[in-house]
């Protein structure tokens, strides 16, 4: 049964074909139902061949398919890699897909692109497989790529508006940033070993030495850096929420953003034969951007823009896991991951298609009336995500946190304090737009009652939305001044005082629904019980050469750090409830400039790159022009003149060339003789 | 007969000498294959002298070959310069200089 393993990428490719040929034709919702089909028919495969790869000795199996690259000692095939690993990835993946599949075709209806809209999500899906499955480092980049190219046309799909064009542009050349170190890192492991088939190099990786280990785990860390959103280029994600926000939940939350995880605990070999400072340096840029997003999530306005601070958060706790040596941590809390920040996703998005594509949390409140199904289901992913036992998200970051003390006492000081910032910010989400009063009447009446004239024109109500986006959005970096300036948010023209929210249709509530479920009882993989370990030991055999951590804590230790993470999660709830359920406090106080602004990072990048940064850049272009290019030229411009003086002595003159010919005769048969005299 | 030899020799150079001499004073293409057909034959020349001297029958049989090349030659030779006549009357060498660079 294993070897269905090709079909895995290969079902939803089909549908890509089908809709490239007749998407249009197919037109709504049909072409939805075809794209989720082969959604689901893939992840029905991906069980089929999880109940094939447990017979198989050491649960491994490996499928050639075709020789891909074969340059003398240089052989790349195209195979897919079955392990533990990728398996449980494969899994989530389509699982995950296929119920974002099914909630697009409520969310996209009616969009005029509908059908180029699935086909790119079935790209994306199949990409994503390549990604994982791909049995070398060379094929996991052509899936790297696919996704990541899969990422910008979903995030400029309204590209009518040229935010979102720009926003997208904005992630594929960060990404491609980070893409440079992944392909330094894939030469570099072509130099040092030979190979860069994983069944082949990852056994090798322990006899490295350190140095050429560090340098090949650091590149591809910078290719994780990239795809994953940590400090210092999680500058994209943010913007990335430009896309409709299905995406938002598959590629910029559940799926693609863990492909740097998943990349650090496939080359665990590489990063078990570094320095130790390597991973150090991996858990410490994790917690930092945990604690940088989590306090950039307490300041956001935008429902998207929280949540997308939030993902940056909780990635940065896989990559502590993965500093720290618990890669098994780190899926198991990208698998849990998944399955919450979708199911927040998808509630906001299913909040911002009841509430007429607003976004603002400012004009919500008092949603759970009108939408019980969206409003009970965030709540229990919210519960979820601020690790409130006994939810997924507690028994998932409370493996890592432990871990973290373990290794460092420093990483679980701030991963804790990140667990309540993370509790309180998500709880501030949840509390704003579901619980206390309506607010988008008073929005409204305060916009009609103005009696500014302006504002009754359509047109120009409708253009004072972009214009404020495109400015937050994309680099354009509003000042502080700006935000003092506006702490309204923008006019809405569809909201009226007597507007009514609606619940949304059932291929939307039914993913929401089962992916709450899937938060409440994820933690069930793995629970720090003896004989519950199902993901680490499943995984266990995969990281083996990686150098893992063993958690040496005794089960009174454990318990103890459970009550801590308890508290500090009830803490961060309360918190939020104390604020802004019952009000007692200015939640102002808690959202200063440098929170909404993600502590100006945006900023800084822009102005280095612009300024200082430019200048460098144009030393190296200054460096190509004359030094490279100039190299270049000169040989031809030396070529040139060289034979524009020996071009003379081709005259055209018969005789000339025959007294040439007779001069040098006589030249050589000289030179002869003056030999045979000597000797 | 090493004199008579020698003489053969003395001979050869010398209409060598005034083959190469014309060949290189000489404008007219008639002329200056007629030049070289002398300094072929001055070769030929002292080939069948080195075959005599040295008693090998070698130096008569390359005289064949000379003699062969020399009359396929004179065929290419004479096709263009007569092509040439036609084309432009009174042409001397130094005017075919297409192949100048």
């Amino acid at each position: 049964m294993v070897e269905l393993v090709w079909l895995l990428p290969a079902l939803p490719l089909v549908g890509v074909a089908l809709l490239v040929l007749f998407g249009r034709r197919m037109g709504e919702p049909a072409s939805g139902w075809l794209a989720t089909a082969m959604c689901t028919a893939s992840f029905v495969v991906a069980l089929v061949v999880f109940v094939g790869l447990v017979d198989q000795p050491e649960h491994t199996f490996e499928q050639v398919l075709w020789e891909w690259i074969p340059v003398g000692d240089f052989r790349v095939d195209v195979g897919f890699l079955l392990d533990p690993l990728s398996m449980a990835m494969a899994l989530f993946i389509t699982g995950v897909a296929a119920l974002i599949h099914l909630y697009s075709i409520g969310y996209m209806h009616g969009d005029p692109r509908f059908p180029t809209f699935f086909l790119y999500l079935n790209l994306f899906v199949a990409s994503m497989l390549v990604l994982v499955l791909g049995d070398n480092l060379l094929l996991t980049f052509v899936g790297w790529e696919g996704v990541g190219a899969c990422s910008y046309f979903l995030i400029s799909f309204w590209f009518e508006r040229d935010e979102n064009a720009s926003a997208g542009k904005k992630a594929f050349i960060t990404n491609r940033v980070g893409d440079w170190g992944f392909m330094v890192g894939t030469f570099a492991t072509y130099f040092a070993l030979g190979t860069i088939s994983y069944t082949e190099f990852l056994p090798l990786a322990p006899g490295l030495a350190a140095t050429t280990a560090t340098f090949i785990a650091g590149m591809l860390f910078i290719g994780a850096i990239g795809k994953s959103a940590q400090i210092p280029l999680f500058i994209w994600l943010p913007d990335a929420m430009a896309g409709p926000t299905p995406v938002s939940a598959l590629i910029h939350a559940a799926t693609m953003v863990t492909a740097g995880v998943y990349l650090m605990c496939r080359i665990s070999p590489v990063l078990g034969a570094s320095y130790d400072w390597l991973p150090e340096v991996i858990a410490w840029v994790g917690v930092l951007t945990a604690l940088v997003a989590a306090f950039a999530a307490m300041g956001q306005m935008d429902i998207k823009k929280a949540l997308a601070y939030s993902t940056i958060s909780q990635l940065g706790y896989m990559f502590l896991a993965v500093g720290v040596g618990a890669y098994w941590a780190a899926i198991f809390h990208m698998i849990t991951h998944a399955f919450f920040k979708a199911c927040l996703f998808l509630g906001s998005g299913s909040v911002i298609h009841g509430m007429h594509e607003e976004q603002d949390m400012r004009r919500m409140g008092g949603l759970r009336r009108f939408m019980p199904i969206t409003a009970g289901t965030f709540i229990v992913a919210t519960l979820a995500i601020a690790g409130v036992p006994p939810l997924s998200g507690f028994w998932s970051k409370d493996e890592i946190l432990a871990y973290a003390l373990q290794a460092n006492p420093a990483l679980y000081a701030v991963g804790l304090f990140t667990a309540l910032l993370t509790a309180y910010y998500m709880s501030r989400v949840a509390i704003r737009t579901f619980y206390g009063e309506p607010r988008w009447p008073a929005f409204a009446a305060a916009g009609a009652g103005g009696g500014e004239p302006g504002a009754v024109e359509p047109e120009a109500a409708g253009l004072r939305v972009p214009a404020q986006a495109a400015a937050g959005a994309a680099g354009g970096l509003p000042t502080d001044a700006d935000i003092a300036a506006d702490p309204e948010p923008p006019h809405n023209e569809h909201l009226s005082a007597d507007f009514v929210p609606h619940e949304s249709p059932w291929t939307m509530t039914v993913p929401l629904v089962v992916l709450a479920g899937l938060s409440v009882v994820g933690g069930l993989l793995n629970l720090p019980i003896s004989g519950m370990h199902f993901l680490e030991d499943w995984l266990e055999p995969v990281f083996a050469l990686g150098d893992p951590a063993e958690l040496g804590y005794s089960g009174a230790t454990i318990v103890a750090l459970l009550g801590v993470s308890t508290a500090v999660a009830l803490a961060g709830v309360a918190l939020a409830a104390y604020v802004w359920l019952w009000e007692r406090f200015d939640g102002r106080r808690l959202e200063p400039a440098p929170f909404v602004r993600a502590w100006y990072v945006d900023r800084l990048i822009t102005d280095f790159v612009g300024g200082p940064g430019e200048k460098g850049f144009e030393g190296i272009e200054a460096f190509d022009r004359v030094g490279i290019d100039g190299a270049v030229n000169d040989v031809g411009r030396l070529t040139r003149g060289a034979s524009a003086r020996i071009r003379v002595l081709q005259s055209g003159f018969l005789r000339t060339y025959a007294l040439l010919i007779g001069v040098g005769s006589i030249l050589l048969i000289a030179y002869v003789l003056t030999q045979v005299l000597v000797y | 007969m090493g004199n008579i030899d020698g003489a053969y020799l003395v001979l050869s150079a010398l209409l060598f000498a005034i083959g190469g001499a014309g060949l290189l004073v000489r404008r007219n293409p008639l002329v200056q294959i007629m030049c070289i057909e002398l300094m072929l034959n001055a070769v030929n020349l002292t080939f069948v002298t080195f075959g005599r001297m040295l008693n090998s029958i070698t130096g008569q049989v390359v005289v064949f070959f000379v003699l062969v090349v020399a009359a396929a030659e004179v065929v290419v030779g004479l096709g263009i310069v007569v092509a040439v006549a036609r084309r432009r009357p009174g042409a001397t060498s130094d005017d075919i200089s297409l192949l100048r660079g």
